[in-house]
């Protein structure tokens, strides 16, 4: 198979308009013949959904939650960039491009990275036009602050709840198109399979999981935006209920996965209090604007913070890094709390801890400043913590937060299976090996407002799709099929909690494939995933019956998947034998240790074909090129 | 820390047309940092194990901010900490032997669907008569273009971080969704974005949440005590004062 990323020619910058003039239009008249599915309702589904329907199709959106304003894009925290230069301080389209690509650490393709890049200043006004109550200055102009992996200020928030701000705005203008019955919501149903008839994406099947139907929909298009696969690691900063199923269906529906090994782990997390846990909560990165990151110099000292005089603390971040400081990219300072961990220098009864100490803000600017900036923030940590990190500092420590892997696309966001669309976290998108703070919720903007309305509509003007009905025999098989998936997991009447088995899995995952992995910790965990399937499957108990809302069987049937996903994830991590971004091989290390890219072998998308579980997947590339950002060694000293 | 043994009265519903009734269950080795999340979790574990139906009850981000949680502990909607949502609630507020009460949301909008699971489409179906400003994706101005005080940014964001759990409907004697709706109508017409549309939104959604069953306000604030993100009942008398000065002018 060959991967056509189909990126337009002539110079980065003109690329997306050249594009928008060569792509076809559907006729104003005959856009609501049209029906187009949209899996999700976070930023990225969401804002698809209601630009889809403003523009006059016939949409119909799904999502798992009760309410499309739940998706999991609401617990962003920081901020939004945007190449706005409203600071005066340097910034352009060209600099937001070139500090993502290098923030990538080279992975990702510049085509789209420049699109995004040049979009982000369309968004920052859509959401204004909304009524989005961004952070304001004084004089009633927007404000910026810096983030991690960029030397100007160009995020801008909503306190520490931009996520949910820019959700609202998109769901209150999904919300207006459902009033204007161009889109037509479907909430607690879940996407269990998808429909392909003669090569093309037609059609999902669902399961309405307050009654437990088996429903069907047919569509002239799918688009998934269905998020990430945080939560094959158990624990993460994502919603307990996010999940892989959309996207690996569509997988073994012939779509390709790509880069899954590309995963981002969060320097700044609540660390784990035990093993109830069910989730890790992030503190936002713009924290690192003024909370100075710490450990004590010497192995296993346990004396309390404030017993720790200032010349026995090491402030590792400012001292490896002077120009970066406390805002290295995420990778980087995630890698530096393990090794400080490692080296037993970690804090807290765990020594799984970090600190993130804010006393020379506060005594800089005073506690009302730092309070206005992070006071719901420092609030959160001590509900969960029982701590007041005004006196005290934070203990913080890396999880997974994002994925950067995902459904593979081209540049009009299509994957290899025609009609299929893929849109935010759930493609592989415009990370390439790791994400830059206040990058997700822009990429998920971007995709959703500004590209799909354009690329869907000249597939659509593209092809004669004949007409198809949900009595279709592809309906059928993959309506059984889904049936009978619920009717295995039902049976098995094991012994072993789903959650347990789950659990299993995610210390697996995070031991032998998370913030560094080996050769022999991937071998290890590619031995012990297939035992954990074999065990879930027979011995898992899912109790209760599949017609009514059953929250163990949705729960079982996610897990499942991610049984089968992981071993992908653990052989992308395997193959891919250097360090690059989000993705550590520890024999691939320059001498300080940081990540050693293999520019000659691995400068591609590595986007896998599903043959079957437990059957090796064929690997395809995309060779990626760099016209524009010339690949070095990244440096943040 | 030391493990605590709770007594759990829990209201167990197989669909919306059955009787419901409470259930005892006992929680053992509970810590005092687990959320009470959790600790249903640990409860559901050990049941799911021997083969019995989970306890259903909704959750998603579990930090506080999707909205999606909400269950009535000990009468209270979202429990005993202020400004707290369920999933945020921590066990150290409660003391070994405890025995504690849980419920669903009850509101003739709010239809339980399961157990704790609680039917809140009417929240949406009120957004969706008028809660927005009717901008196209495309046509907007620089961002900058129209200058905001930052204290009217200020007071649009405290209005505007509802989550829309439905605690203040929760809380109501009459099911009121007045906080709820005064909220997203006082965010936005605090902003100049939502002034086109002021008069016409603040009456298309009071009606809305009429005809969904919500019933009216007396004035109490018990929605206040509860609201998680603490939105005062001012915002209730902006509403009035904003659909009053509709009224008056047939806007």
């Amino acid at each position: 198979m060959k991967l056509d990323a189909k990126i337009p020619g002539g110079p980065i910058a003109e690329k997306w308009d050249r594009h928008k003039f060569e792509m076809k239009l559907v006729n104003p008249a005959n856009k609501r013949k049209y029906t187009i599915i949209v899996v999700g309702t976070g930023l990225a589904g969401g804002s698809a959904a209601a630009s889809l329907g403003e523009l006059g199709y016939n949409v119909l959106n799904f999502c798992i939650q009760d309410s499309p304003r739940r998706a999991h894009s609401i617990a962003a925290q920081g901020g939004i960039n945007a190449a706005k230069n409203y600071q005066n301080d340097g910034d352009s389209i060209y600099r937001l491009f070139y500090d993502t690509v290098k923030g990538g650490d080279y992975r990702s393709r510049e085509a789209n990275v420049y699109r995004l890049a040049q979009l982000s200043v369309n968004i920052i006004d859509q959401c204004v036009a909304q009524g989005v109550p961004f952070a304001r200055e004084y004089g009633g102009l927007l404000d910026n602050r810096s983030f991690g992996g960029a030397q100007v200020s160009r995020t801008f928030y909503a306190r520490g709840q931009t996520g949910q701000q820019l959700l609202i705005g998109a769901y209150q203008s999904l919300m207006r198109q459902v009033h204007e019955k161009t889109v037509k919501l479907f909430a607690r149903r879940e996407m269990l399979d998808l429909v392909v008839v003669d090569g093309r994406a037609r059609g999902i099947i669902v399961r309405n999981l307050m009654t437990g139907a088996i429903e069907r929909y047919v569509g002239d298009a799918v688009v998934l935006a269905t998020g990430g696969y945080g939560t094959v690691y158990y624990l993460s900063t994502n919603a307990v209920n996010s999940n892989v199923t959309a996207a690996w269906r569509a997988h073994k529906r012939g779509a390709l996965f790509a880069n899954p090994c590309f995963t981002q782990i969060h320097p700044t997390c609540i660390p784990v209090s035990g093993e109830h846990q069910s989730k890790l909560t992030l503190m936002s990165e713009s924290l690192r604007n003024d909370g100075r990151v710490w450990v004590p110099k010497q192995n296993g000292d346990k004396r309390s913070p404030d017993q720790i005089p200032e010349n026995e603390r090491d402030y590792y971040l400012e001292r490896k890094y002077p120009s970066f400081g406390n805002l290295v990219p995420r990778d980087v300072a995630s890698r530096n709390a393990k090794q400080a961990a490692d080296e037993g220098r970690g804090v807290g009864d765990s020594g799984l801890a970090v600190y993130l100490d804010f006393q020379d803000a506060i005594q800089r600017v005073g506690v009302d400043v730092v309070r206005q900036k992070y006071g719901n923030l420092f609030q959160m940590y001590q509900k969960i913590t029982d701590e007041d990190p005004y006196r005290v500092p934070m203990r913080i420590y890396p999880a997974i937060h994002y994925t950067m892997g995902g459904l593979w696309v081209d540049y009009n966001l299509m994957s290899n299976l025609p009609g299929l669309h893929v849109l935010g976290e759930a493609n592989f998108s415009d990370h390439g090996a790791n994400r830059l703070g206040a990058s997700a919720l822009m990429q998920g903007l971007a995709d959703g407002y500004f590209v799909i309305p354009y690329t869907i509509g000249h597939y659509l003007a593209s092809n004669t799709l004949p007409k198809v009905t949900t009595d279709h025999d592809a309906f059928n098989e993959a309506a059984s099929n889904a049936q009978g998936q619920i009717n295995r997991l039902l049976s098995v009447k094991g012994k072993r909690g789903i959650r347990e088995i789950h659990r299993e899995l995610g210390r697996v995952m995070w031991d032998d494939v998370g913030m560094a992995r080996s050769d022999a910790s991937l071998r290890r965990a590619l031995a012990e995933i297939p035992k954990l399937r074999d065990e879930f499957w027979n011995n898992v108990s899912v109790p209760g019956t599949p017609d009514n809302l059953n929250q163990s069987l949705e729960y079982a049937g996610r897990v499942a998947d991610y049984l089968e996903f992981s071993e992908l994830l653990a052989l992308d991590a395997l193959h891919r034998s250097e360090s690059c971004g989000g993705h550590f091989r520890e024999e691939s290390q320059t001498p300080d240790g940081e990540a050693l890219r293999k520019d000659d072998e691995f400068m591609y998308v590595a986007a896998w074909e599903f043959h079957g579980v437990g059957k090796p997947p064929t690997l395809h590339t995309e060779p990626l090129e760099f016209h524009e950002v010339h690949p070095s060694q990244r440096s943040y000293k | 820390m030391g493990s605590m043994k709770l007594h759990l009265k829990i209201w167990r519903q197989t669909g919306p047309n059955a009787a419901g009734r409470l259930v005892d269950y006992t929680a053992d080795h509970v810590s005092p940092d687990m959320s009470f999340l959790e600790m249903l979790d640990v409860v559901n574990e050990s049941l799911v194990k021997q083969g019995q139906d989970g306890i259903a009850f909704d959750s998603d981000c579990r930090e506080g901010i999707c909205g999606m949680c909400g269950l009535v502990v000990n009468g209270v909607p979202h429990g005993p900490d202020r400004g707290t949502t369920v999933c945020q609630l921590h066990m150290r507020r409660f003391k070994d032997g405890d025995t504690i009460t849980i419920e669903p949301w009850r509101a003739k909008a709010f239809p339980v669907v399961k157990d704790l699971v609680v039917d809140r489409s009417a929240f949406d179906r009120i957004i969706a008569a008028g809660g927005y400003c009717s901008v196209n994706t495309g046509g907007a101005p620089d961002g900058n273009a129209i200058l905001i005080p930052k204290a009217v940014a200020d007071a649009a964001m405290d209005s505007a971080a509802c989550i829309g759990c439905g605690a203040c409907v929760a809380a109501c004697k009459n099911a009121s969704a007045h906080l709820f709706m005064s909220a997203k109508v006082s965010h936005l017409a605090l902003m100049p974005q939502g002034q086109p549309e002021r008069y016409r939104r603040v009456v298309a959604m009071i009606e809305q949440a009429d005809a969904d069953g919500f019933g009216s306000c007396s004035n109490e604030g018990e929605c206040e005590a509860v609201c998680p993100k603490e939105i005062p009942i001012s915002n209730i008398a902006r509403m009035t004062r904003e659909f009053v000065k509709a009224m008056l002018t047939s806007r």
